[in-house]
C-alpha cells in the first residue's frame, strides 16, 4: 500500500510587545511566580480587557508578509474551558473574524524546489498560565506570569506531504517572524510552539484520513522525529486492520514516540461567542500603509535578489537569506570584501562550522562582517593564499586583532615575487632531480600524482608563503622542460 | 426541546456544578420551564437581520504598549485559599 | 438629619450646619438601629465612614468646596470596594476583600463621599426581589412583607428607609428601575457605556450599568455627575463629555413629545398603575408635554431574548469562580475537577446556578445559532423600535412595572414568574437606552413608579423630565411609616 502524508501546522508565536495583550503587565521571561500577573491577568472579579496596540500592528505586519487578506473588522471571542492556567475560566481568542485570513508562504525544499504552502488564518489570543507538576506533594502549582501574554497563531492549509517540508515550513514561519521582529522565535523558551495535525491516505485518494494532533513540539528536531514517528505509528496501526481515532497526543523524544493526552480527550464544547467586554476592531486602511510602507526587506524578496544582485545560486541565497542577521552580515562583508561568491563561501562554510562548533548565533560571532571582509580583501589582493586565509581567520577568532595584524605579526604575507619563486623552484627541483626525471618518464595519469608531490615540495621550501598559482604555474612550465 | 435528566447532567459537567441527585430533578423542571418561555423567540421572523452584539456600535479603542504594572503578589495572593512559594495550588492535574 | 436629600447635606455641609463627622455618626446610629428589620446593609463599614468623613472635613476646612465632599453613600455590593468584602450577595464571595476598588467607588471616594456600607443585593445580580442573596432577602420598608424589589434592592431599601440619602446600584433587567419603583424612590439606568464597569463585578456585561438610586431626581442628577464619565480601563465606556446633569433641571417642558407604547397597556398590567401612568402624564401634559401612541412591536419578544443573552454572558463571566485565586473554596478537595464542582456547587445559590445552566445551553455546540444568535437578532429589532420611535418623539413614558411589589416567597418557586415582571425595564438594557423611574402614586399602600426612556446620553432629558414632575407632585415625600 502506497500511503500519502497529510500534515497541517498550527504554530503559536509569542508577540514581542513590551506588555500583554489585554493588560499593562510586563511579559519578560523567567521571572518569579506570579510576579508579572496582574489584576486582569488574574482574572479577578471586575475587571476588563483592553486591547494592544502593538499586538495589532504586529499581526498586520504578518499578514502583509505572507500576502493574506486582512480582517479589517475583526472580533475578539470566548473560548470556553475550565483548566487552572486558564484564570477566567474562558481564553480570549478569535473565532469567525480573525485579524489575518488567507495567505501564503513559500519554501525551499531540498532539491531546490520551491512549494507554495498556504496560511488558512492568523488570529490573536492571549496566552495561558503555565502548571508546575513537579515539588508539590498531590498538588499542582499555577504560575500565572505568563497568562495574557500576546499570540498569534498561524494555521496553514494541509499542504504539506513530509516531515521534511513541515520542518522547512516551521523554519520558514521562524524566520519571517524574526525579520518582521514581532517574535523572537525561542523555541526553547517558548516563544514559538508548534502543534501539528498528521493524518495518511492511500495515495490517490482525495478524502482526507483521521488526523492526530501532536501537541507542543518544541525543536525542528523534534518535529521531524514527532511527525515521522507518528506516521509509522498511524501507518502500522491501519495495516495491522486497525483504525486511527481522532486525538491529542504527546512527543516523547525519549522514547521517540507519541502517546494519547489523557486529559484533552473528551471532546470540548468552547461555546464560543463574541467576548462582550471588547468591542469590534476595525482597521483603517491609512493604518495598514504605514505598516506595509514600514515592513522590511522579506526573505523571498532578499533571496531573489541576492541571486540577481549578486549572482548567487538559488541554494546559496537561501541560505544567506535564511535569518536577517546573517543576511546583513553577508551583505556588511560584500561591502568592504568586494566578492560575493568569495564572501558567501566564507560564511557558509568557515564562518559557518566555526559557529556551530562555539554553538552560538551569527550576531554572537567573534569575526565581524569588517573583519571577515578585511581579511577577504587580503585574499584579492594576493597578500595571502586562500589557505593561509584559514589560519588569519582561526586567528581573528581568538581575538587576536584584525587580518592586517595579524598579518603582519605572524609573518603571513605571501610570497609574490616571481623572481624568488622561481630561484626557489629550481633549488628544490635541483634537490629533487630524480623524482624530476621520472615524472619526464611517465605517462598523463602518473604525472597528475607526482605533481602533487613537487607542490608540496614546493610549499615546505617557501614555508606555506608562495602563491600557490604561481608555483603551480611556474612549476608546470619548468616540469614540461 | 425539553431537557432530560441526562442533559442537565452534561450542562451541569460542562459548567463544573456539581448537582446532588435529589436536585436534578426540580433543576430539570425549572430549567424546562425557562426554556419554554425562551422557546418563544422562535415565533419571530429575524430573517437578514444582523446580530447586535454591542448596544452602541463603536470600535475597539487601542492602548499604547507599555508597562504600567507592578508585582503586587503579596497583596493578590493574600486572599488566595492556597498558595505556596509564589504558586497558587489546586489538586495534583495529570496531563 | 436623615429627612435631608443630598442636595440639602450638600447645603448644610457647605454653611457649616453640621459636620461631615457628625452626620456620618448619625447616619450609622440609625442603621444600626434599623436596618435590622430591613437587612438592607451586608456590610457596615464604620471605621473606614468616620476616617473619610474626618478627611472631608479636613478637606472643607482648607477650603475645598464640592457638592458630594463629606455626604454619604452607600455601595450596591457588586462593586469592588478595596480592603473591604465585595460579596455580591453570594458565598462565593463572603470572604472576597477586595484588591481595588471600582472606578465608580474611587471617584465618589475622590469626591470626598463617605462610605457607610455595602449594600444587600440578588446574589450575582440575578433576581427581581432581593430574595436570593446569601445574607437573607431583605424587606420593603413600606411594607415589611413584602420585596423591595431587585436586584438592587438592598441600595433601595435602604434609601426609602432614609438610612441615607443616595445609593449607587446597578441594572442589567431593570434592577435600579424596578426597585426604585416598588420603594418610591426615583433610581437611574443610565445610557450603556456611560459610567465605567471597572471593578462593577460583572453580570451580563453588554447589558449592566450603574446608576443612582435617590428620593429626587435632583439628587441623582448630583450623585450621577460624580459616577459618570469615560475611564480607559474600560473598553465598553464611550468617551462622550459629561454634560452638567443639575443645570437644566428646571428646563421647560413646553412642547415635549412623549410617546406611549400602546404594546405597554396590554392586559398583565394590574389596571390601578395603567391609571397612576394615565395620571402622571396627565401632570406632564399641563406642564406643556405633548403625548401621542406609539408603537413598540417587537417589545413581547425582549423577555425570551434578555433571558438567553444575560445567562449566556453570565455563564462565561461566573466561569472565574473556581475556588483558586479567591472566593469560596470546598473542604478537601479530591481532584481539580471535584474542586471546581463543589466549589462551584456549594456557593453558588439556586437561581444563578440556574442562570448558568440556561446560559451554558444556549451557547452550547447546536445551539447557539437557535438561542444566542437568535437572540441577538432579536435584540437588534427592538433597538430598531426605538430608534424609528425617537425620530417623532422625545421621550417614552410608560409603567416601570405590571404590578406593585408582591409577598416575600409568594413569586420564589416559580423562576419564570419573577421574570415577566421585567417586560418593561429590559427593552432599555437590551438596546443600552438611558431610562429613570420616578415615583406617581400608591396601590394599596405600595408605591407605583412610571418609567421615563429617552434616546442615547440624553440623562439630562429625563432628569429634567422627573425634577419638574417633582416640584407639582409630592409621590416621592412620602416616607413609609416607621422610618
Amino acid at each position: 500500500m502506497q500511503w500519502e502524508v497529510v500534515i497541517g501546522l498550527e504554530i503559536h508565536t509569542q508577540l514581542a510587545t513590551q506588555s500583554k495583550i489585554f493588560s499593562g503587565s510586563a511579559t519578560t521571561f523567567g521571572s518569579e511566580p506570579n510576579t508579572q500577573a496582574s489584576l486582569v491577568d488574574l482574572g479577578m472579579p471586575g475587571v476588563l480587557p483592553v486591547l494592544n496596540q502593538e499586538a495589532v500592528r504586529m499581526a498586520c505586519m504578518f499578514g502583509l508578509a505572507i500576502d493574506a487578506e486582512i480582517g479589517k473588522r475583526n472580533v475578539f471571542a470566548r473560548k470556553n474551558y475550565f483548566y487552572p492556567d486558564l484564570p477566567k475560566g474562558y481564553q480570549i481568542s478569535q473565532m469567525d473574524l480573525p485579524i489575518v485570513g488567507k495567505g501564503h508562504l513559500d519554501i525551499a525544499l531540498e532539491d531546490g524546489t520551491i512549494k507554495r504552502i498556504g496560511v488558512t488564518r492568523a488570529h490573536l489570543e492571549e496566552d495561558a498560565g503555565k502548571s508546575l507538576h513537579e515539588d508539590f506533594s498531590g498538588s499542582t502549582g499555577i504560575d500565572l506570569n505568563r497568562a495574557g501574554t500576546p499570540l498569534l497563531e498561524i494555521v496553514s492549509e494541509p499542504d504539506m506531504r513530509s516531515a521534511k517540508e513541515a520542518v522547512a515550513y516551521v523554519k520558514a514561519i521562524h524566520a519571517l517572524v524574526r525579520y518582521l521582529g514581532i517574535c523572537d522565535g525561542n523555541m526553547a523558551e517558548g516563544s514559538l510552539r508548534c502543534d501539528c495535525n498528521v493524518s495518511i491516505r492511500p495515495k490517490g485518494q482525495t478524502e482526507f484520513g483521521t488526523r492526530c494532533e501532536i501537541k507542543n513540539v518544541n525543536s525542528f528536531r523534534f518535529i521531524e522525529r514527532a511527525i515521522n514517528s507518528e506516521i509509522q505509528r498511524q501507518i502500522d496501526l491501519i495495516e495491522d486492520g486497525g483504525k486511527v481515532i481522532q486525538e491529542t497526543r504527546l512527543y516523547d523524544p525519549n522514547k521517540d514516540e507519541t502517546r494519547s493526552m489523557r486529559s484533552k480527550e473528551e471532546a470540548n464544547d468552547y461555546r464560543y461567542f463574541p467576548d462582550p467586554d471588547l468591542l469590534p476592531v476595525v482597521i483603517e486602511d491609512s493604518f495598514l500603509e504605514t505598516i506595509r510602507a514600514g515592513l522590511p526587506e522579506l526573505p523571498p524578496q532578499k533571496v531573489e535578489r541576492f541571486q540577481s544582485q549578486y549572482g548567487l545560486s538559488a541554494y546559496d541565497a537561501n541560505v544567506l537569506a535564511s535569518s536577517r542577521e546573517q543576511a546583513d552580515y553577508f551583505e556588511q562583508v560584500v561591502k568592504i570584501g568586494g566578492d560575493a561568491k568569495l564572501a558567501a563561501n566564507w560564511v557558509m562554510v568557515e564562518l559557518g562550522s566555526l559557529l556551530n562548533k562555539l554553538g552560538i548565533e551569527i550576531d554572537q560571532s567573534p569575526v565581524s562582517a569588517e573583519q571577515l571582509g578585511g581579511m577577504l580583501l587580503r585574499i584579492r589582493d594576493n597578500t595571502i593564499s586562500g589557505k593561509i586565509a584559514k589560519t588569519v581567520f582561526e586567528a581573528m577568532a581568538a581575538g587576536e586583532g584584525d587580518a592586517d595584524s595579524i598579518i603582519e605579526s605572524k609573518g603571513l604575507k605571501q610570497v609574490t615575487d616571481t623572481g624568488a619563486i622561481d630561484k626557489m623552484l629550481d633549488e628544490m627541483l635541483a634537490a629533487n632531480a630524480e623524482q624530476v626525471e621520472q615524472y619526464r618518464a611517465a605517462d598523463e595519469a602518473k604525472r597528475g600524482k607526482m605533481f602533487g608531490f613537487f607542490v608540496g615540495q614546493a610549499m615546505k621550501a617557501s614555508k606555506g608563503k608562495a602563491n600557490p598559482g604561481q608555483v603551480n604555474q611556474l612549476l608546470k612550465a619548468k616540469l614540461e622542460g | 426541546m425539553a431537557l432530560e435528566r441526562c442533559d442537565v447532567e452534561k450542562i451541569a459537567h460542562l459548567a463544573r456544578l456539581g448537582l446532588h441527585e435529589g436536585e436534578l430533578p426540580r433543576i430539570t423542571d425549572a430549567l424546562n420551564s425557562i426554556l419554554g418561555l425562551v422557546d418563544q423567540m422562535q415565533a419571530v421572523d429575524t430573517t437578514g437581520i444582523e446580530p447586535l452584539a454591542h448596544p452602541l456600535e463603536a470600535s475597539q479603542r487601542l492602548r499604547p504598549d507599555q508597562v504600567t504594572e507592578s508585582n503586587q503578589r503579596d497583596a493578590y495572593q493574600a486572599i488566595a485559599p492556597s498558595t505556596e512559594s509564589g504558586l497558587y495550588l489546586v489538586p495534583k492535574v495529570i496531563e | 438629619m436623615h429627612q435631608l436629600t443630598l442636595a440639602e447635606i450638600a447645603r448644610g455641609l457647605a454653611d457649616k450646619s453640621f459636620s461631615s463627622e457628625e452626620l456620618t455618626g448619625a447616619l450609622l446610629a440609625r442603621i444600626k438601629q434599623l436596618d435590622p428589620q430591613l437587612n438592607s446593609f451586608i456590610s457596615v463599614t464604620e471605621e473606614l465612614a468616620l476616617g473619610q468623613a474626618r478627611a472631608a472635613d479636613a478637606r472643607r476646612a482648607a477650603g475645598e468646596i464640592g457638592t458630594l465632599l463629606g455626604a454619604p453613600i452607600a455601595h450596591k455590593d457588586l462593586f469592588c470596594t478595596n480592603g473591604v468584602r465585595t460579596s455580591c450577595g453570594s458565598k462565593m464571595l463572603d470572604n472576597f476583600k477586595a484588591p481595588y476598588d471600582a472606578t465608580v467607588v474611587a471617584k465618589l471616594a475622590e469626591a470626598g463621599m463617605v462610605t457607610l456600607g455595602k449594600t444587600n443585593m440578588d446574589e450575582f445580580a440575578m433576581g427581581s426581589a432581593n430574595e436570593s442573596s446569601h445574607y437573607g432577602a431583605v424587606k420593603n420598608p413600606w411594607n415589611l412583607e413584602h420585596v423591595p424589589g431587585g436586584s438592587s434592592g438592598g441600595s433601595a431599601a435602604a434609601v426609602a428607609a432614609r438610612l441615607l440619602p443616595v445609593t449607587t446600584g446597578t441594572d442589567t433587567g431593570g434592577s435600579i428601575r424596578q426597585p426604585a419603583a416598588l420603594t418610591n424612590l426615583t433610581g437611574l439606568k443610565p445610557t450603556y457605556g456611560r459610567v465605567s464597569r471597572w471593578g462593577m463585578i460583572a453580570y451580563a456585561s453588554s447589558l449592566d450599568q450603574g446608576g443612582p438610586l435617590a428620593r429626587t431626581a435632583e439628587d441623582c442628577a448630583l450623585l450621577l455627575q460624580g459616577m459618570a464619565g469615560f475611564d480607559a480601563k474600560d473598553s465598553t465606556s464611550i468617551d462622550e463629555p459629561v454634560p452638567d446633569y443639575s443645570a437644566n433641571l428646571n428646563a421647560s417642558l413646553q412642547g415635549l413629545r412623549i410617546g406611549l407604547p400602546k404594546e405597554y397597556f396590554g392586559a398583565g398590567l394590574d389596571p390601578r398603575i395603567a391609571e397612576l401612568v394615565q395620571a402622571s402624564v396627565k401632570e406632564l401634559e399641563k406642564l406643556g408635554a405633548v403625548v401621542k401612541e406609539i408603537s413598540l412591536p417587537n417589545m413581547q419578544h425582549a423577555i425570551p431574548a434578555y433571558y438567553v443573552i444575560a445567562p449566556a454572558e453570565a455563564s462565561s463571566n461566573l466561569s472565574r469562580f473556581d475556588g483558586v485565586r479567591f472566593g469560596y473554596r470546598c473542604e478537601e478537595p479530591k481532584d481539580l475537577t471535584d474542586l471546581y464542582k463543589r466549589s462551584r456547587g456549594e456557593g453558588f445559590g439556586a437561581e444563578v446556578q440556574r442562570r448558568i445552566m440556561v446560559g451554558t445551553y444556549a451557547l452550547s455546540a447546536g445551539y447557539y445559532d437557535a438561542y444566542y444568535v437568535k437572540a441577538q437578532q432579536i435584540r437588534r429589532l427592538i433597538k430598531n423600535d426605538f430608534m424609528a420611535a425617537f425620530e417623532g418623539v422625545d421621550l417614552i413614558l410608560g409603567p416601570t412595572t405590571p404590578n406593585p411589589a408582591w409577598k416575600l416567597g409568594a413569586k420564589s418557586s416559580d423562576p419564570v414568574a419573577a421574570y415577566l415582571e421585567d417586560v418593561y425595564t429590559i427593552t432599555a438594557n437590551l438596546a443600552g437606552l438611558p431610562g429613570l423611574s420616578m415615583p406617581a402614586g400608591f396601590v394599596d399602600g405600595l408605591p407605583v413608579g412610571v418609567q421615563l426612556l429617552a434616546p442615547y446620553f440624553q440623562e439630562g432629558r429625563l432628569l429634567n423630565v422627573a425634577h419638574r414632575y417633582q416640584q407639582v407632585t409630592d409621590w416621592h415625600t412620602r416616607a413609609p411609616n416607621g422610618f
